[in-house]
């Protein structure tokens, strides 16, 4: 059943919290094709506010190495479209968190849009992030098929967007904006420079509509701490799918890596 | 009206001529038809814009047509010769006309883009340059103009590719280029295109990336489609000369990405007695599993920023495509090229290893000349085209094959 607008539990998440927002990523079918289900449990259980599913592909071109080699890994494993969708079907029952998935148009192209976010709309998934899906595409042709299926849209924004760019955006994106935190492909990085800090101080001025999380380079609990001083939250990715490669117990060790990335507030 | 009179006057004003709408250009979206556009991620957008709000402007400059066509006569060697190639044409019963890229210095089409691009490079302040490359054309074009105007350069290679590549690999080290192995994915020239991409995201301020093809975002396809259509501007001309018509009866171009098939087309667009033959490799047959025919074995998807046609998994998995040419190996087509074959404005002939080997084989012996395994491939679709003795025929030879050299030789049969 389509969840409307005021079901969408980004929306939901939204008004409840403003701050502090974690949002994790990881690759579908990664370190294992059967660990999608027990990563997002235990994600759940160690406090994430949001799960971002990567949808594996074969030229992720916004993404550094370590993502990259997730999703080599992952389509070796034999990971498809088809089989997320199966392992998702019944997470409703197990996992309440806001549930976005990532990846890149063409294998969403090839699932057929609509059929791609009828599929979403019956796991309950709530919103999508494709990088390379325009907005003038998606506003020309795929926005009423998003709302159809109350998919929020995220966009992304780049310390190179001009300010008009992003009143656009944040016009036309809903559930939250994803902030690049710098030029750069996704993958950890040790610090937060001060330039960056800047951009994020003239980002928070302008104030958005939409809430913000702050993703690409946060890596621990230092640099979640920088970006929330600046938006509602951050978005962490490489720093997880490094922990995913090199974990002998998933629940445990994810569970351990969210608590010290959020430290007290749990 | 606009091409036909314009190539009757020795002088082309092509600075007045910017834009023009016809059925095979490209509208202010980036789309050839259903194909093109602009699909990349937001880290790229401001780059691609400032070409995009550009491109033209630069291009059709006096002051940018001075430097590129001063540099295209006295540096590439241009224009390149139109040739009668007798003892061919008497072997397959018609005027075969070869158009002589091979002779560019560099020894290959690939250096009219770099030229062009280099030069519009400098006008939007860029310090550094990036590439990809496959067979390592593209990348030697591109170090060449960047030792030329004294910008760093950085040519993104697959890692496998340059092993197979290595003496091109040595000839951009020669001039003075930096070159990364790219080593995700597949390790060929799609991967070479997704670091540079990646490049380009980590640097987006004082760094132009130079495509190397007619794919890409909008406005690459239509801006190197441009600096390509040199070639269709001089076959027009030289072919005037040579038979009081500038029109052939077809335009035979092979077909990765689709550069020299775009140069060589571009001024017969829109003149439809013109058949315009697209010949792609189909490695060890189409159906073989080992093949870069991306007509035949592709869908509509994106792949580096457009939408075009594909060779891809039902799952939207990009195939890696095979050839024995370095420079078809790419699992994609321009979209330009996507569009001509949809509308069926061009023909598209896949052509296996072997009849392109035997080609560029038949065309040493008979004319003198060691053609790319790429440029062989187009000559090996001319016995597939059921000609006339007094069809005109311009074949455009992209490249020589001195690169080639060792597929030649271990290929054997001469």
């Amino acid at each position: 059943m389509p969840a409307t607008a005021t079901q969408n539990r980004l929306d939901q998440l939204f008004q409840q919290k403003q701050e502090r927002i974690l949002n994790v990523y990881f690759t579908a079918g990664y370190p294992q094709q059967g660990s999608t289900v027990p990563v997002l449990k235990a994600l759940q259980k160690a406090g994430a506010d949001i799960v971002e599913i990567g949808i594996p592909y074969s030229d992720p071109v916004a993404d550094g190495p370590t993502i990259q080699a997730s999703n080599q890994h992952a389509l070796e494993g034999g990971m498809t479209m088809k089989r997320l969708f199966e392992q998702l079907k019944e997470i409703r029952n197990e996992v309440s968190l806001p549930l976005v998935l990532m990846g890149y148009f063409n294998p969403v192209l090839q699932y057929g849009v609509e059929r791609f976010c009828q599929a979403c709309a019956e796991v309950g998934i709530d919103g999508l992030i494709l990088p390379d899906l325009p907005m003038y595409e998606y506003r020309e042709v795929y926005q009423p098929i998003f709302q159809q299926y109350g998919l929020h849209n995220i966009f992304l924004i780049s310390p190179q967007t001009s300010p008009e760019r992003v009143r656009e955006i944040d016009e036309h994106s809903s559930g939250f904006i994803y902030m690049v935190s710098s030029a750069s492909i996704t993958g950890a990085r040790r610090d937060i420079t001060d330039e960056q800090i800047r951009y994020f101080e003239r980002i928070n001025s302008m104030q958005l509509q939409r809430p913000r999380l702050i993703g690409f380079g946060i890596s621990n609990r230092q640099t979640f701490e920088q970006a929330c001083q600046h938006a509602q939250g951050a978005i962490i990715g490489s720093a997880f799918i490094n922990l995913l490669g090199q974990s002998q117990d998933l629940e445990q060790d994810i569970i351990e890596f969210v608590s010290a990335i959020k430290g007290s507030d749990r | 009206m606009r091409r036909g009179q314009q190539m009757n006057q020795t002088h082309i004003p092509m600075s007045t001529v910017p834009t023009h709408s016809t059925p095979f250009a490209v509208n202010e979206r980036g789309y050839y038809g259903q194909f093109g556009g602009s699909f990349i991620p937001e880290m790229l957008y401001p780059n691609v814009e400032e070409l995009r709000q550009n491109y033209l402007e630069i291009l059709y400059s006096p002051d940018f047509q001075e430097q590129y066509r001063q540099l295209l006569r006295d540096y590439v060697g241009r224009p390149t010769p139109l040739y009668l190639a007798s003892r061919l044409s008497e072997a397959l019963g018609a005027h075969i006309y070869l158009k002589r890229e091979d002779l560019c210095h560099t020894g290959a089409h690939k250096v009219n883009n770099t030229v062009g691009q280099i030069l519009l490079a400098q006008r939007l302040n860029k310090k550094k340059i990036i590439a990809e490359t496959g067979a390592g054309q593209h990348g030697v074009a591109t170090a060449t103009v960047c030792a030329l105007m004294g910008l760093e350069c950085i040519v993104y290679m697959g890692a496998h590719d340059m092993e197979r590549q290595k003496p091109n690999v040595e000839r951009m080290k020669i001039l003075g280029a930096e070159v990364r192995p790219a080593t995700s994915g597949s390790q060929t020239l799609k991967d070479a295109t997704n670091e540079a991409m990646r490049h380009w995201i980590n640097n987006p301020q004082d760094t132009h990336y130079i495509i190397g093809s007619v794919v890409g975002p909008h406005p690459y396809p239509d801006m190197v489609a441009r600096l390509q259509a040199i070639i269709s501007e001089e076959i027009r001309l030289q072919l005037l000369e040579k038979t009081g018509s500038e029109l052939p009866t077809h335009v035979v171009a092979c077909v990765g990405g689709g550069s020299n098939a775009a140069g060589a087309f571009y001024h017969y667009l829109d003149e439809p007695s013109v058949k315009l033959v697209a010949v792609e490799a189909a490695g060890k047959g189409v159906s073989s599993g080992q093949s870069a025919a991306t007509t035949a074995l592709g869908k509509p998807g994106v792949l580096h920023g457009s939408q075009t046609l594909l060779m891809q998994t039902d799952d939207g998995q990009v195939v890696e495509p095979y050839s024995i040419s370095a420079g078809l190996d790419y699992p994609g087509i321009g979209p330009l090229h996507a569009h001509l074959y949809a509308s069926k404005r061009a023909q598209f002939i896949p052509v296996t290893d072997e009849a392109a080997m035997k080609a560029g084989i038949h065309l040493a012996k008979t004319e003198g000349i060691i053609p790319a395994i790429e440029s062989a491939h187009a000559l090996a679709a001319l016995s597939e085209l059921k000609l006339q003795p007094q069809d005109v025929v311009v074949v455009n030879l992209s490249g020589r094959g001195d690169k080639d050299l060792e597929t030649y030789i271990r290929w054997g049969g001469y």
